[in-house]
């Protein structure tokens, strides 16, 4: 008979780091969405450009190859991470490239009229966009991004191939060791549905909070 | 390391190879999506309650997972029980059930958007179940999801490297056998970059072209 509780403790180990890289990858991945979203409804031509590069570029490849791409080519050129550094870049800019499209048509979909009404206001470009526009699109965001944070999380699966000790990685080597396959990679399937679960139940309490005192505003 | 046109036509036709390989994977895959999801999406919608629910917890459930995971589960838990599966089969069969979950998604919306009077015209011309379904309305309700069904096909596409984990020779696991036997990664590396964004570039425009298509299709 195995001992499991110590190799239960290795697989929370990479709980945590998994939780980690989340929960960065996702702070990354905000960032990115907004920038890039923003600055495909920019007035400036070379923003757009930029923007739009950006977005088809990341979401063209896969994350699994970014992630190698990131980690193998990039010492070449000088800039060497490490494995937990790789992993949130790689993540943070691939979903970031999913948010800012979701960013760009929650933009758009604000009416025409509260636009002109900025004009008529003589609010500048950057006020009508900060006091008027996003407090109206966030809500329209969130039920997607609940998706892209759930996405970015089955995403860290990936980086236990480049050597980071997540979920997957501990999961492997449990499986190793013990030459049990099932119950480990049930255990952190069960894990990973749990957190999921979680990401889904925060972003809707959430969405809640930003929707109070909408009623009746939005039409 | 300086970017060296020699090798990457040293390496090219096995990356060639690879690529053969990923396309194959994609396209069982996808046809194995496809069916999964409509056993999926019609278990949902007309068996009984319990069977539906459970058909609903395990579609979350695998919509939840990483298909990495889903991909080790299948390639290393399966055999424990007597099921040998080789890679690529293995392969198929994790693309195909963790699209098909999403895909299920698709033919719910687009079997709930045909309208109620057509079924209720079905149960008045006296047809059974089964000929509801072939004849009126999965004919009506397949051709608004197509392009939503393209999209998946794509976003599977690029999941493809993901089976390199479990042993299958598709393009990425060409590419790091390449760069491992010759310390080289930039090449390999960025060669599937490139083949990946070449080939997905490709598929948007023809997704625009699908949209477009069977949006004009609604309109009739």
């Amino acid at each position: 008979m195995t001992d499991w509780s110590g190799y239960i403790g290795l697989i929370l180990q990479g709980a945590l780091v998994t939780v980690e890289l989340t929960v960065m990858g996702s702070a990354l991945a905000v960032v990115m969405a907004f920038l890039a979203g923003l600055g495909r409804v920019s007035r400036f031509m070379a923003v757009r450009a930029l923007a739009t590069t950006y977005i088809e570029f990341f979401r063209g490849t896969s994350i699994f190859v970014q992630l190698f791409w990131v980690y193998f080519v990039l010492p070449f050129a000088g800039v060497t991470l490490s494995p937990l550094q790789a992993g949130v870049l790689a993540l943070g800019l691939n979903v970031g490239a999913y948010g800012a499209e979701v960013v760009r048509g929650a933009v758009k979909a604000i009416g025409r009229e509260q636009r002109e009404a900025c004009i008529a206001l003589n609010l500048t470009r950057g006020q009508a966009m900060r006091y008027v526009i996003l407090p109206q699109a966030l809500p329209l965001m969130l039920p997607t991004f609940c998706n892209n944070a759930i996405e970015l999380l089955k995403g860290t699966a990936v980086v236990s191939l480049i050597s980071l000790t997540d979920m997957t990685f501990q999961a492997q080597v449990v499986r190793a060791q013990t030459g049990s396959t099932l119950i480990p990679f049930a255990t952190i399937l069960v894990l990973y549905f749990l957190m999921a679960l979680a990401i889904s139940y925060a972003m809707r309490w959430l969405e809640r909070r930003m929707t109070r005192g909408l009623d009746g505003v939005r039409t | 390391m300086e970017w060296d046109w020699n090798f990457v036509w040293q390496i090219m036709p096995t990356l060639l190879e690879g690529l053969k390989i990923t396309i194959l994977a994609t396209a069982l895959g996808s046809v194995v999506a496809a069916v999964i999801g409509l056993v999926f999406a019609i278990l949902r919608m007309t068996a009984p309650k319990p069977v539906a629910r459970a058909t609903s917890f395990i579609v979350e459930f695998i919509r939840g997972t990483p298909l990495l995971v889903q991909l080790y589960f299948i390639f290393y838990v399966l055999p424990d029980i007597g099921i040998r599966l080789p890679a690529l089969t293995a392969g198929v069969i994790g693309l195909g059930l963790h699209y098909g979950t999403y895909a299920a998604e698709v033919y719910r919306a687009g079997i709930e958007n045909v309208p109620r009077g057509q079924w209720e015209a079905a149960k008045a011309t006296n047809l059974t179940g089964r000929q509801t379904w072939i004849h009126v309305i999965l004919p009506q309700a397949i051709p608004p999801m197509i392009p939503a069904l393209a999209n998946y096909l794509i976003a599977m596409f690029k999941e493809t490297p993901l089976l390199s984990a479990i042993t299958v020779l598709e393009l990425m696991n060409q590419a790091k056998s390449v760069a491992n036997s010759s310390y080289r990664y930039i090449e390999p590396m960025t060669l599937v970059g490139v083949f990946f964004l070449i080939m997905s570039l490709i598929s948007v425009v023809f997704l625009r072209w699908l949209e477009e298509r069977y949006s004009r299709l609604e309109e009739r």
